[in-house]
């Protein structure tokens, strides 16, 4: 029983770290209708500046926060630079666009930073919370973080008129702009959100995962899971799914097939709740006009 | 192919073909071995180009995962040429049934996703492969971590080549018929229902077109034709082990056909060309961060060629033959290359 | 007369000797001015870490070319990415050969790649030397006289921690955690060989991870439930140092041992937490770079010297430098050792002929010894406890 609780407790802190970056796979989806496969190296490398700050000497505080800030121009940026020109290109543009920039961020910062890893500090003490020994401070400092942006961003899309603003030109931008919704905008800003958060997620990874150029390419193979499991268009969802793979991969792994299968059992798992549910558990169900 | 009324005449097409043919069939013999050993695997994966574009370009279902079919080709005929002896050339055949096979099972689920949960399904798929090669259960036949060694065919009938050349006439051989019957496929009946569902199912469905059939049979002649020459690169590189198939070559795969061109046969090479050669350019360029430069150069042709390269020739193309206006020459590359966008 | 005869035989021998000296001999690759020697890596995709090897060899034959490179030939280094993948390394050897014509090829890295151009090196005659991968196939003269490894293989290592374990712990139950590739695997296979017949007794628990995974926490946990008091982590530096912490925070306290190349102070150590380290028990061959009782230390600093002046760019501690540097440094032995006869042939009967051979960055006592039936150059290896601060040496040097 000791053992068991301990891999449930060891899946809640790594199904955070997924839930993290999987929200900000959401927003950008949310806010542009795509998934961007280089949402894990551009958070790698948002946690590489903010570790620059903290290296030069900066406070963790306005490190994050600064980071934060940088990341959320960087992310407007790339969407008025790279994606613009592809907004209207077929689908399969875009995801090379992505693929390209996957490469480009995470070659660059391998050359910048090397391949050693580094370690990267947390907020939170260093000792367990209550002297437990299922999770420690920082896991769970990480997983409340991931669900304080969860309601952040669920009160910003719901309730005010520049959120409901970004949905509508996402998900259907001729009417947007009939209403006088500038949709371009809209959509650099949703890329500005989505890199913002996945700074976010990146300097909550980092202490658990240490930083390197690959941090990411795991997470982010998980982070998709948990995407697809809970909805690609709903936050909750996505933190949900999170949570449920990182716990069923461990218990899966740990009690029914062994580690060497762990991950082709877990996405069997997501393919087949995708049949019975094919927009995931929480998504939006399409309906397709003739 | 589906814009007859800009296509050139039969037979000067012909022609036109049968000249390329006759340079692919010379090439061998006026490069070094090394490079023909290269120019093999351009025919490799202008094959494996082509069954992905006959799914994702023609019929609209993104495949991230066609890394997992090759993997299966390829280990196909490394396992029936190591362990029970076949002929190189009788493994194509095999490997391509029970990539057909694969294919077709795999469609099934496939049929209720779309868009992006089938690109990410699909891309699991390809993710899973590496582990599931070694796992201990099939590994004394896939050779677990270690992967299959095989042997390189000599020419036969004793003609006297080098092993290289014969194996790229062989590939070119292949090439050729899957690229006839390709052809005909989707130019036939049953190409305008792939290409139909793609663009209007319901439409499509209301014609009396059999989707859901439609679709798991293209799924699985796409995995076949990603079988085949799954098996044929085996074949020329002499090994298969787990770390030749990873998540980057399905990704790869999809950046040949976006590069050479979506739903474009002729793409295929253009495609090819790219994933061989520019990676090397790349290293060439900067030992410090070679896919750095490899990005930049997906950047650029993407921007500079919307189409792919396909789409690109055929446009200075029509403008060398006169088609002056640019609305004209646009709608009728568009009707080719661009496959609408998932809803 | 007996003398005489033996006297004349020598001198004989020694005219034969100084005529073949004096007769230059080339094979592809070789002239009076230069020698191409070729190299694959990972300089992009997921193993990139790899790509400072090769780099810190450019490095040091850059060096010895200002120095005026050997026996008055300047070394034409050509590397090349390969990604790890082997389809691409059998095609950029394939152009180093055919193409470029290099003498030979040097410390091409990874198992799997090496394992695909193992049949295409012996079948040209083209030596493979020193490969970069501490597989225990490749010191096979007699199928394979064209391939010589370099580092102390992994099976080996394994070997002596099983060793070490049953003399000291002889009724342990042992916990493994292993990289589920051809590297996690060897080392768990020189582990149950070193156990022998007891292993499958003794060993209660192996767990792998996937070089996908984004941490090895609940394979501990899982470790930790089997009730093992000793733990062998055979991973790669990122998950050692996750091994690491997480059995100390667990509050697990097995006796703990860690593979050889994992055992950085800088990148894995103190990423893991010092504290946390604290009674490590590995195996070393080279000197680490982050290591506090090697900072005086002369080759130490020539060693920094190098890297500062060659390759600024490079990482000062990063154990994967000082491994490039080391294996770059017994090559230019090789080649110095070849004369003027820079034929492959000859390449393969020096490098086989290398006669303890002790490079500075080597741990004192431990010298690169090869015959023509022994192609493991380094197989000496010493192990070592961490206190909280240094790896502590102690016992002898092992292995022949």
């Amino acid at each position: 029983m000791e053992a068991f609780l301990h891999q449930v407790f060891s899946g809640l802190a790594t199904g955070g770290i997924y839930a993290s970056l999987a929200l900000a796979l959401v927003m950008i989806y949310q806010s542009t209708n795509h998934i961007n496969f280089a949402q894990g190296e551009m958070a790698m490398f948002s946690t590489y500046l903010a570790w620059s700050m903290i290296d030069a000497g900066l406070a963790y505080w306005w490190a994050f926060l600064l980071t934060v800030a940088i990341s959320f121009i960087t992310g407007v940026v790339i969407e008025r630079i790279i994606i613009r020109p592809v907004e209207r290109a077929p689908v399969l543009s875009v995801v090379t666009v992505f693929v390209a920039l996957l490469v480009i961020f995470n070659s660059v910062a391998g050359w910048i930073f090397t391949y050693t890893i580094k370690t990267f500090p947390s907020p939170f003490p260093e000792q367990p919370l209550f002297g437990n020994r299922y999770i420690s401070s920082h896991e769970l400092g990480a997983i409340g973080i991931t669900l304080g942006v969860l309601v952040v961003l669920y009160l910003f899309f719901r309730f005010t008129p520049l959120g409901l603003a970004m949905r509508a030109a996402a998900q259907n931008a001729t009417s947007s702009r009939l209403s006088g919704i500038r949709v371009g905008w809209m959509l650099a800003l949703g890329w500005g959100l989505a890199a913002a958060v996945g700074a976010v997620a990146g300097m909550l990874i980092a202490p658990i995962v240490y930083l390197d150029p690959n941090m990411m390419s795991g997470v982010l193979l998980y982070a998709f899971a948990a995407a697809l499991v809970g909805g690609i268009d709903s936050p909750f969802g996505a933190v949900l799914g999170g949570f449920l793979v990182g716990v069923l991969e461990n218990l899966i792994g740990a009690y029914v097939v062994g580690t060497e299968l762990k991950l082709t059992v877990a996405l069997v798992l997501i393919i087949g709740v995708l049949v019975f549910k094919p927009t995931g558990l929480f998504g939006r169900v399409f309906v397709s006009r003739v | 192919m589906f814009n007859r009324q800009i296509a050139k005449s039969p037979n000067r097409q012909i022609a036109g073909l049968a000249v390329l043919l006759a340079l692919a069939i010379a090439l061998p013999f006026l490069v070094s071995n090394y490079r023909v050993f290269q120019l093999n695997m351009v025919l490799v994966y202008a094959i494996v180009l082509l069954g992905l574009n006959i799914l994702t370009g023609f019929n609209g279902q993104i495949s991230l995962g066609h890394g997992a079919f090759y993997a299966i080709g390829a280990y196909v005929a490394a396992i029936l040429m190591d362990h029970f002896g076949w002929p190189y050339w009788t493994t194509l055949p095999a490997a391509g049934v029970v990539c057909f096979a694969f294919g077709f099972l795999f469609g099934l689920p496939a049929l209720r996703l779309r868009g992006h949960y089938l690109a990410l399904a699909t891309f699991a798929l390809a993710v899973a492969m590496p582990q599931l090669l070694k796992y201990k259960h099939v590994e004394q036949w896939t050779g677990g971590v270690q992967g299959i060694v095989i042997v390189k065919p000599d020419a036969p009938f004793g003609l006297k080549i080098t092993p290289d050349q014969w194996l790229y006439l062989f590939t070119l051989a292949i090439l050729v018929v899957m690229f006839v019957v390709g052809w005909n496929l989707l130019r036939g009946r049953t190409g305008r229902a792939i290409v139909a569902i793609r663009d209007h199912p319901m439409a499509a469905e209301a014609m009396g077109v059999n989707i859901a059939l439609y679709k798991t049979l293209t799924f699985g002649v796409s995995a076949l034709y990603t079988g085949v020459a799954g098996a044929l690169g085996a074949i020329v590189v002499q090994f298969v082990a787990p770390d030749s198939f990873t998540a980057g070559l399905s990704i790869n795969f999809l950046v040949g056909i976006v590069i050479g061109g979506v739903g474009s046969i002729s793409g295929a090479f253009y495609g090819a060309l790219f994933i061989q050669f520019v990676p090397n350019f790349a290293d060439q360029i900067s030992k410090a961060a070679p896919w750095a430069i490899y990005g930049v150069f997906l950047l650029a042709f993407v921007y500079l060629m919307p189409g792919g390269v396909a789409g690109f020739v055929r446009l200075a193309w029509l403008r060398i033959r006169g088609v002056r206006t640019r609305a004209n020459a646009r709608s009728a590359l568009s009707e080719m290359t661009e496959p609408r966008r998932t809803p | 007369m007996k003398r005489k005869l033996l006297a004349g035989l020598g001198l004989m021998a020694c005219v034969l000797a100084s005529s073949a000296a004096a007769e230059k001999k080339y094979d592809p690759g070789a002239t009076d001015t230069e020698i191409k020697i070729g190299h694959t890596n990972p300089y992009s995709g997921p193993a990139s870490a790899y790509g400072t090897i090769g780099r810190s060899e450019a490095a040091y034959f850059k060096m010895i070319n200002e120095q005026g490179g050997i026996n008055g030939r300047k070394i034409v280094f050509i590397s090349l990415d390969d990604g790890y993948s082997p389809p691409r390394t059998v095609e950029q050897v394939r152009k180093l050969v055919e193409e470029e014509q290099v003498l030979l090829l040097f410390q091409s890295l990874g198992t799997p790649s090496n394992t695909a151009i193992h049949k295409y090196m012996n079948a040209k005659k083209v030596p493979q030397l020193f490969v970069s991968t501490g597989a225990t196939k490749w010191g096979d003269p007699q199928n394979f006289p064209w391939t010589m490894g370099w580092q102390p293989n992994y099976q080996t290592e394994a070997h002596l921690y099983a060793k070490y374990l049953l003399q000291k712990k002889p009724a342990a139950k042992i916990a493994v955690l292993y990289q589920n590739d051809d590297y996690g695997k060897d080392y768990l296979k020189g582990l149950r060989d070193g156990l022998g017949s007891q292993a499958d007794s003794l060993i209660v628990s192996a767990v792998s991870y996937e070089v996908t995974d984004p941490t090895v926490d609940s394979q501990i946990v899982t470790l930790q439930g089997s009730g093992a008091d000793a733990l062998f982590i055979f991973a790669t530096p990122k998950f050692a140092a996750q091994a690491i912490r997480k059995t100390y925070d667990v509050g697990w306290k097995p006796m703990m041992f860690l593979n050889n190349v994992s055992s950085s102070v800088a990148s894995v150590l103190q990423p893991a937490g010092l504290e946390k380290s604290i009674g490590l028990v590995t195996a070393l061959y080279f000197k680490d770079p982050t290591d506090p009782q090697w900072a005086n230390d002369p080759a130490m600093k020539e060693w920094q010297g190098m890297m500062k002046k060659y390759y600024p760019d490079g990482n000062l501690s990063d154990g994967f430098n000082v491994f490039g540097y080391l294996a770059a440094q017994t090559l230019v032995q090789v080649l110095k050792q070849c004369g003027d006869e820079l034929t492959r042939e000859n390449v393969m009967r020096q490098a086989a002929n290398l006669k303890n051979l002790a490079l500075p960055m080597l741990l004192p006592g431990i010298k690169i010894n090869t015959s023509p039936t022994d192609f493991y150059p380094v197989d000496q290896i010493q192990l070592a406890r961490f206190d909280g601060r240094r790896w502590v040496l102690f016992g002898e040097v092992l292995g022949k």
